[in-house]
């Protein structure tokens, strides 16, 4: 829920309004009325169930058969934010991990060492505050901060409201850094192009076994904080083969975004996606 | 946490598609891949129907188990813990079941 004006989306904190938390645009997500009547015919007398558009009603036992996908609403904005996003020629990746795996670290080296080659931007979800999209605008680039207040994931209908605040280059880069939480987001399709799992080699190497449904999801694992390696009792051999057996398709990159390693390989996979 | 948004998503399609019915029972699929947990989406019905035709309405849910097929030597498999492993090693399976994530029917008065 939003907790700025209680209504059912995310605030969107708009780009000119850095540091006033409070303030948010509400592009992104109308707010939907109860049902839609599309039928010729009059209401009078009219107080029996009868589908709408969907499978014929057994009047018999008054069942009706919906078979309605339960996300179906989510993945319609999802695709309309996928539209919009090819149209423009941007390749874009929602980027999912636990609190504190260094999500932001990463998107601002990335940020730092790639800006002058291609146009980067950026959503930020949290729950509260604009510190990362502050992090961010402090590197020079365009951010908008999407707070969920309670809620757990960035949804479609966020991340659309968020484009349109951001109206990103065309052929650029755009980044959906999503609230960390390794559960809630797998779930919820953005229109990214890519889905990308940070995972920090401090969490264990167990995580993709105990958090499979995220590593399944994801396209690509980025491995972080490499640099800690020689101090943390860390399996590197069976986090990647936990991985691979939860998603053989996985494709996994190992960084330290602090000292710099690794991270020509992940940079070139991404200039590749781009010129896809 | 996101069994809430879920749950809310079933009662608002459920409400669009039954007019001014009262919703007498409520038949949803969850596989289990779906990444949503039957237990929590019962915890928050009750919650999120309170007020609409869904008030009070019965809630029945399908688990659906997670199955595949092997892409190495197309056998089924089942899934025993996070990962689906076939009996000749590998873990590239197709998944035929256990995404589900569906209101199936209503029953409505």
């Amino acid at each position: 829920m939003c907790t700025t004006c209680g209504c059912a989306g995310g605030g969107v904190e708009g780009m000119a309004t850095k540091g006033t938390s409070g303030a948010h645009v509400h592009e992104g997500h109308g707010h939907d009325h109860g049902h839609g009547h599309d039928h010729g015919h009059t209401h009078e007398r009219h107080d029996r169930a009868h589908a709408h558009g969907g499978r014929p009603i057994d009047v018999a036992t008054r069942t009706l058969l919906l078979e309605q996908d339960i996300l179906s609403k989510n993945k319609g904005w999802a695709e309309r934010n996928r539209g919009w996003l090819e149209g423009r020629q941007i390749t874009s990746l929602n980027l999912m991990s636990s609190p504190g795996a260094g999500k932001t670290t990463l998107l601002t080296r990335m940020i730092e060492d790639l800006q002058g080659d291609l146009s980067i931007s950026v959503v930020e979800g949290d729950q509260e505050t604009s510190r990362d999209a502050d992090r961010i605008r402090a590197t020079g680039c365009r951010a908008v901060q999407i707070n969920t207040g309670t809620g757990c994931h960035l949804d479609a209908r966020m991340v659309s409201g968020a484009l349109r605040a951001l109206d990103p280059a065309t052929r650029s880069l755009l980044v959906i850094e999503n609230v960390g939480n390794l559960v809630c987001p797998a779930l919820f399709d953005l229109g990214e192009s890519v889905k990308v799992v940070v995972m920090s080699i401090t969490e264990g190497e167990d995580k993709p076994l105990k958090y499979p449904h995220m590593f399944r999801a994801a396209g690509v694992l980025v491995l972080t904080k490499l640099d800690l390696l020689p101090y943390v009792g860390f399996d590197r051999d069976a986090c990647i083969q936990h991985a691979l057996e939860v998603n053989p398709r996985l494709r996994i990159f190992q960084v330290s975004a602090v000292k710099g390693l690794g991270l020509d390989d992940w940079y070139a996979w991404l200039k590749e996606e781009i010129a896809r | 946490m996101h069994e809430l948004a879920i749950t809310e998503s079933v009662v608002a399609g459920v409400s669009e598609r039954v007019g001014r019915s009262r919703v007498l029972r409520v038949v949803l699929e969850i596989g289990a891949l779906s990444a949503v947990m039957p237990d929590s989406i019962r915890f928050c019905f009750d919650v999120c129907s309170k007020g609409t035709q869904l008030e009070g309405a019965s809630l029945e849910i399908l688990e659906i188990p997670c199955r595949g097929r092997c892409r190495a030597c197309r056998r089924d498999v089942e899934m025993r813990g996070a990962v689906l492993l076939c009996e000749c090693g590998e873990t590239d399976v197709d998944i035929v079941s256990g995404r589900e994530l569906r209101v199936l029917r209503v029953e409505v008065a």
